[in-house]
């Protein structure tokens, strides 16, 4: 939506890479099948089952969860927590007014009401939003949890210099007055124009433009409520007043926290929560190497991170037939592509621009990036196939093994009038082993048409701001191709084509993760899908602003990204959510 | 009785060594004669020295020992790679050793490990000869400017030692590759960075040389014959260069050779850190900067790293030895 946004999508990706050496992965497409409830032993026994059933179920209630965590958790707030698995994570401890349902595979896509009694209730032309809170949901104080707490939750969530790096969504969005700098610094400020609270029940949001996909919005912590009078800004992440199942008990920042049974929560205010197990346990900054160990001996349970396992486990499991039945492959709403850019010549001819879709080596990019269970699956759109609104299409086949089709990509370079190949350059993040892999199999791969690439590599922190993102930069230099990532905030066309397809995100002073994609009528097709109230016809237009930006050239799609995980023995109603591409913390429940 | 035979060969080995080879010559041996009889009588010594020679062969004849022991350095072999099992390692024991890839392959891409460690030892030595001749120059040129002259030059070029050898080298080193251009000096590209690391190995290190050089003119300079030469009214040139510099080629020499593999190590060490050589070239450094994600698979750290430490170790080895043939008071 806005800069900011743009920046701590990649900065997380960033992390996710430098935090797994190799982030390990395994393809297999989810063969096991095992239908829920038919028997938690055979569906305990194969690959990937979690990722479309539910492994080990159990209404049992009790026990403990033991949860670890690679690093120190980005922030508990959840006005400013901005991982997917901490989004997973916070809606034990708090109550969004929607949520991911927890549920296996594509379901665990789907949004249910979770503070709110129903979705959104839109005006006609998608700028007001009505949302009909539930009663009776109360803080873990014992006091009800109102409209007007979710409003501050909103708000505050907007101040940018308490919350730096948290979701920026709705300061752009929300029509709020000018000057408005969040209820800390102007706190007698009249917020109506943006958000309403007609009574304790109702809150109605007003934005600037048609936004279609509301709902997704509503999903994201930042609209768990706050309550006003406990809200300590910043130091809020270490006192935060629950309204889940679950609160917070003996929290060390940087060590350990546990989350315990919230005896002010009232199941039946909360249709979609089954709270089984008493407690959580989670330990921070603990050494990843010691964390798939002790997931292999059943010491501990889940690794909250999520980032997949170290490549000495990964061997490990990948070798281990039994072992392998115990870990899960999932898709996670990621492309790790290569921008193809226009205005480099000759790729300023849409037929140089093919020849690099037809030369390159599929399987060489994706083995660059772990191969197929570490790495991913071979993309040919830029949308995952795990977010609605992905068409499966491929618009450049590169022959049967992948490896590249060479008479079309000679014949591409004869239309484009450079028959013999010509020279660019490709930059890459010099900091991520897996982007030099990549643009060492492109010099490979190009090099059998004589396209002949140099390596260029830029520290990751001023990557888009001084390099690949920055226009003048990358036309002086001679950036034909630029090595790029995108990961979506929610499973939606819009939380992951905005920023990379738009080209009117692309400013002449760098910054912008769109380096490429610069088509007008992609840009009009954007604005009308925010327009479209109906979920089916929109998710539909998302899937052609993807085709149309293919027919372009102006993308590689690299591969969709996967993660080996391993699954707990401890646990129970393990799934895999399609959500966040990660096992679904909200269900598990413990057998002790 | 008579004498026997050998009689006449045991009172030539009584004679001292040094008129031993000359004896029946009228003139004596030279310094490097002698120093050259003790060095050939030091076996580690020549076989560092030994296999010195045989990598500077291998460095120059790459080309041709990868052409027939191996494929070009850069290219994939991802069908010798455990692609379907997800794994990556190279397919078969020992990181897939075999005649075509004597050392193995790379995991992910496949790259001949041989090849690139040959092509390595090029960046290797290259960056490591000339850096170490950079600070052989300043270091010897002020060195002896400073001990010979004296006074407040003495006093200007000891403090800017002092400051040198107090410089973070390290850090400088990875903030000055990491800012730098790709064109600058008409250069671009690896032409330049390797530039860049020998200027930055060499310009930073000659403070080492230098204070040594300083030290041994000094005391050279009160020297008999360096006296006797000034009283006979010959100018600073000429003593410089007559008197001082053929006394002072032994240190040099010899600092020479154990300043190289410490600066094979720096550019390692800087290759490692990511500022050294641009992928795809190959360098030690870089391998192993490459082999650490991979450290299930040891034999990609294997190779490049027995290259840096045989190498480093020869250089050592033929260093000491040269110390002890050129200056046999110097202790160890």
């Amino acid at each position: 939506m806005n800069h900011s946004k743009s920046w701590r999508v990649r900065s997380l990706a960033a992390v996710g890479v430098s935090a797994t050496l190799l982030v390990a992965a395994c393809g297999g497409g989810g063969g096991a099948g095992n239908q829920e409830g038919s028997g938690s032993q055979s569906a305990q026994a194969a690959f990937n089952a979690a990722s479309s059933s539910v492994v080990n179920p159990s209404d049992k209630k009790g026990g403990t969860l033991k949860f670890a965590n690679p690093g120190d958790w980005d922030t508990l707030d959840p006005g400013e927590t901005y991982y997917a698995w901490s989004w997973n994570f916070a809606r034990l401890y708090g109550r969004a007014l929607m949520m991911f349902n927890a549920a296996p595979g594509k379901e665990g896509n789907q949004l249910v009401p979770d503070l709110a009694e129903g979705p959104g209730k839109a005006s006609g032309d998608a700028k007001t939003w009505t949302y009909k809170l539930r009663k009776g949901v109360k803080f873990d104080d014992g006091t009800e949890a109102t409209s007007a707490d979710v409003k501050y939750a909103v708000l505050r969530s907007t101040d940018k210099q308490t919350f730096p790096n948290g979701p920026a969504y709705w300061e752009g969005l929300l029509d709020l007055p000018k000057g408005y700098k969040g209820p800390y610094k102007t706190p007698n400020m009249n917020t109506d124009s943006a958000i309403e609270t007609p009574d304790k029940y109702t809150i109605v949001f007003h934005t600037k433009a048609p936004f279609a996909a509301f709902d997704y919005l509503a999903q994201q912590p930042d609209t768990m409520p706050v309550p006003k009078d406990k809200d300590t800004g910043a130091k809020y992440r270490n006192s935060i007043v629950s309204t889940g199942p679950y609160k917070f008990e003996g929290l060390q920042p940087g060590k350990s926290f546990n989350l315990v049974r919230n005896d002010q929560w009232d199941p039946a205010t909360d249709p979609n929560r089954k709270a089984l197990p008493d407690r959580i346990e989670v330990t921070l900054n603990v050494n990843a190497d010691d964390i798939d160990n002790r997931l292999i001996s059943g010491d501990l349970d889940v690794d909250v991170a999520a980032l997949g396992v170290q490549p000495a486990a990964q061997s490990r499991v990948l070798q281990d037939p039994a072992l392998k039945a115990t870990a899960d492959n999932p898709l996670s709403a990621r492309n790790w592509y290569t921008s193809i850019n226009p205005t480099v010549p000759p790729l300023d001819n849409i037929e140089c621009r093919k020849a690099i879709m037809y030369a390159m080596d599929h399987t060489g990019y994706q083995t660059a990036y772990g191969g197929p269970f570490a790495g991913g699956d071979m993309a040919t759109t830029l949308l995952p196939p795990n977010i609605p609104g992905h068409a499966d299409f491929d618009l450049y086949p590169n022959g049967p093994d992948h490896k590249g089709d060479l008479d079309a990509a000679k014949k591409s370079l004869e239309a484009c009038g450079q028959p013999n190949g010509f020279a660019t350059n490709i930059a890459y993040r010099a900091e991520r082993p897996k982007e030099k892999a990549t643009a060492e199999a492109f010099q490979q791969a190009l090099g059998r048409v004589g396209i002949k690439l140099t390596l260029k590599p830029y520290p990751q922190g001023d990557y888009f701001a001084q390099y690949a993102g920055l226009p003048p930069y990358v036309v002086k230099n001679k950036l034909g191709l630029a090595t790029n990532g995108w990961a979506a905030d929610w499973p939606d066309g819009f939380g992951f084509l905005s920023q990379v397809v738009d080209s009117r995100v692309i400013r002449a002073t760098g910054g912008s993760s769109n380096t490429s994609v610069r088509i007008p009528e992609v840009d009009q097709m954007l604005d009308k899908a925010l327009t479209e109230l109906d979920t089916d016809k929109r998710n539909q237009m998302w899937g052609e602003i993807d085709r149309r930006v293919m027919e372009e050239a102006v993308v590689y799609p690299g591969v969709y990204s996967k993660a080996l995980l391993l699954r707990s023995k401890n646990a129970t109603n393990i799934m895999v959510t399609d959500a966040y591409g990660e096992y679904d913390y909200l269900g598990m429940g413990a057998q002790k | 009785m008579t004498l026997p035979p050998e009689a006449g060969a045991e009172a030539e080995a009584a004679i001292p060594e040094a008129v031993l080879v000359g004896a029946g010559q009228t003139e004596g041996r030279s310094l490097g004669q002698i120093a050259w009889m003790r060095l050939k009588r030091d076996k580690v010594a020549l076989a560092g020295g030994a296999f010195l020679i045989f990598l500077i062969l291998v460095a120059i004849f790459a080309p041709l020992i990868v052409k027939y022991l191996g494929s070009p350095p850069n290219e994939f072999h991802q069908e010798l790679i455990d692609t379907a099992g997800g794994t990556l390692a190279p397919i078969g024991r020992f990181g897939g050793m075999s005649w075509d890839h004597l050392m193995g392959i790379e995991p992910v891409n496949g790259r001949d490990i041989f090849s690139r460690v040959v092509y390595g030892s090029r960046i290797s030595l290259l960056i490591a000869f000339l850096a170490t001749l950079l600070s052989v120059a300043i270091g010897t040129t002020l060195g002896i400017i400073s001990g010979f002259i004296g006074g407040w030059t003495d006093t200007l070029t000891s403090r800017l030692m002092d400051i040198f050898l107090a410089f973070p080298l390290l850090v400088l080193a990875i903030a000055l590759a990491g800012v730098f251009p790709d064109q600058a000096f008409g250069l671009q590209g690896n032409q330049l960075r390797i530039a860049l690391l020998i200027f930055i190995i060499g310009f930073f290190n000659w403070p080492y040389i230098g204070r040594i050089i300083r030290g041994q003119t000094l005391s050279l300079r009160e020297r008999e014959f360096v006296e006797s030469a000034k009283s006979l009214g010959a100018r600073r040139g000429y003593i410089l260069r007559t008197e001082m510099l053929p006394n002072l080629i032994a240190p040099i020499l010899v600092y020479s050779t154990l300043l190289i593999p410490t600066n094979i190590l720096f550019e390692a060490a800087l290759s490692f850190l990511g500022v050294g050589i641009r992928p795809p070239t190959a360098s030690w450094g870089g391998m192993l900067s490459d082999a650490v994600v991979f450290y299930t698979q040891p034999h990609f750290m294997f190779w490049p790293g027995m290259a840096i430490f045989i190498t480093v170790l020869a250089f050592n080895l033929f260093g000491d030895g040269l110390r002890d043939a050129l200056d046999p008071r110097a202790n160890r």
